[in-house]
């Protein structure tokens, strides 16, 4: 070998050396989360109030409850980027998407989420609190903020610390729980409990496709925009809200113990398979008051012995579902839950 | 045009190792490879030695009296709060006393009602048998049950298992899984009254 040969590879391997050191570590380890919530993106020249119009406007058509706060939604996708759609029924949203979710309470701005990914292996969560005026709102710490709004004599609204947003996003495949093909479908279940209205401007699977933002295209998804198909309309809206408010925990993804049928918004769709798997399945959890081995998830024609509502209607820590993000009952849900399991057939 | 080949050739090879680097780099954690025996078991080996020194029997193992005093179990090592011990509703709390717990001491009362120590053997049914590593890890990381559930209940000092690292978490966890499995129901907890103040919004 020549000696230029051996000085060109003694500088390559040097390279590589050094390249080797740092491939360990990303460059995206270094990003988080901004300290103010106006330097995430979300506002035109970071103006409170003013959003940037290329964040895009969405509505979950099934949402989750949230103690009655009033939540806006936007999007960020990267110019050129699409949603990786090759699993309809688990988009993969680009590197650099951002999602911000603002909780109002009273007419007072409480809260912003903020979920961004920020490279192809991290997300990054964020929470900021709005003050008093509602001009300007801070990161929160990592563990969170307790009591930021009273709701009732002796409960509060908590802003959630970090740990509790894994625990609901997923810590292995985190990622956005209310941008999918069901909760973006312009088939809107007009009797979704706490639906809301859909604006011209929202972001739908239908807007999606049309933009060519998804890969591969889903045009399907606007010829037969998705719909829990159902014998009935109860069946249908009680499916969407256990889609929206159960399904980012009880998916049969492994991550907790649980054998009864998917309740992921993609796994609801045929929603009579659904609903008489739930109606079949026993529970360990035992209903209070009821005999040992009587107590169903659901069971037919009995709300008094369908565990899935008596802890829907707890607020107790060791039983309430779901066990975060609410310190208040959704009375709408429970009446329009029971009601529905008592027109059930024996 | 020999020593342009060899400059090829160095740096076709320098980037296939470059490559190499950054692949092996970007693998996620755990993709490279299974455990193998000798790891799994040093692993319980560890997980052994930690949950004997952290006094994981003091609250999981039921305790019975001896000659010399109260002391744990190991017939039912690791069992939890045995389901043939019924236990009657706790005393009502009084003055600085806000807490009782059971002779056996696997069942505790306090102002959250009424905590049965979990069964730590793998039994598919009542124990951690149906459990993941990932599921035992996200419980200590978290404070909730399985990550995602209620809140583990006191007296359990999750907050100290958490300043664990992940791979002695394994070791506990390969530790358990060991453990032949032991059929034992344990009750689940009891709560306290919902608080007064939970009128519910209109």
């Amino acid at each position: 070998m020549t000696t230029r040969a051996v000085r060109t590879a003694t500088a390559a391997l040097a390279i590589l050396w050094i390249a080797a050191l740092h491939a360990g570590s990303s460059a995206t380890d270094d990003l988080c989360a901004p300290a103010r919530l106006r330097d995430t993106g979300l506002y035109l020249d970071g103006r409170p109030g003013a959003i940037d119009p290329r964040n895009r406007p969405f509505s979950p058509q099934y949402p989750l409850w949230s103690d009655g706060a009033r939540k806006t939604r936007w999007v960020y996708l990267p110019p050129g980027s699409t949603i990786d759609t090759r699993d309809p029924r688990d988009w993969q949203m680009p590197v650099g998407t951002k999602f911000w979710k603002e909780f109002t309470f009273g007419g007072r701005k409480v809260e912003t989420r903020f979920l961004w990914r920020a490279s192809a292996d991290r997300w990054i969560f964020a929470t900021y609190v709005w003050n008093e005026e509602g001009s300007d709102a801070l990161l929160a710490p990592d563990t969170g903020v307790p009591a930021v709004v009273e709701l009732a004599p002796g409960r509060s609204h908590d802003i959630p610390g970090i740990a509790d947003c894994r625990a609901c996003h997923g810590d292995k495949r985190p990622g956005p729980l209310g941008f999918n093909a069901l909760q973006l479908s312009t088939d809107r279940d007009p009797n979704a409990i706490h639906g809301e209205p859909i604006a011209f401007d929202m972001t739908t699977v239908a807007t999606l496709e049309r933009e060519r933002l998804f890969s591969p295209a889903r045009p399907e998804l606007v010829a037969t925009p998705p719909r829990i198909a159902a014998g009935d309309p109860a069946t249908r809206a009680v499916l969407g809200y256990f889609a929206g408010n159960c399904g980012s925990c009880h998916n049969g993804s492994g991550e907790i113990a649980y054998d009864g049928p998917s309740l992921k918004p993609g796994d609801v769709l045929d929603g009579d398979a659904v609903a008489a798997a739930l109606l079949a399945k026993a529970t360990t959890w035992q209903v209070p008051g009821q005999p040992d081995g009587t107590s169903f998830m659901l069971k037919r024609a009995h709300p008094e012995a369908s565990a899935m509502l008596a802890r829907m209607k707890s607020r107790r820590p060791a039983s309430q579902m779901p066990p975060l993000g609410t310190a208040m009952r959704d009375d709408e849900a429970i009446a329009a839950i029971e009601q529905w399991i008592t027109s059930t057939r024996r | 045009m020999k020593r342009t080949h060899a400059t090829t050739t160095v740096m076709v090879l320098a980037m296939a190792v470059f490559s190499g680097a950054l692949l092996r780099a970007k693998a996620p954690a755990g993709q490279d490879g299974a455990v193998t025996p000798d790891k799994q078991k040093a692993r319980v080996e560890r997980g052994a030695h930690l949950v004997k020194t952290m006094a994981c029997h003091d609250c999981h193992t039921p305790w019975t009296m001896g000659p010399t005093g109260p002391h744990p179990d190991m017939t039912r090592a690791l069992t939890g709060h045995p389901s043939d011990v019924v236990m009657p509703p706790p005393p009502p709390a009084s003055g600085p006393w806000i807490g009782h717990m059971a002779a056996t001491n696997t069942a505790w009362a306090g102002p959250w009602g009424v905590s049965f120590t979990a069964n730590l053997t793998p039994d598919k049914e009542t124990g951690l048998g149906a459990w993941t590593e990932d599921m035992f890890i996200a419980t200590m990381r978290t404070g909730r049950h399985q990550g995602k559930g209620r809140r583990i209940l006191p007296p359990m000092p999750v907050q100290i298992l958490n300043a664990l690292d992940d791979e002695d978490l394994k070791s506990v966890f390969a530790y358990l899984q060991s453990l032949p499995p032991v059929k034992n129901k344990v009750p689940a907890p009891i709560e306290a009254a919902e608080p007064p103040a939970a009128a519910e919004k209109k």
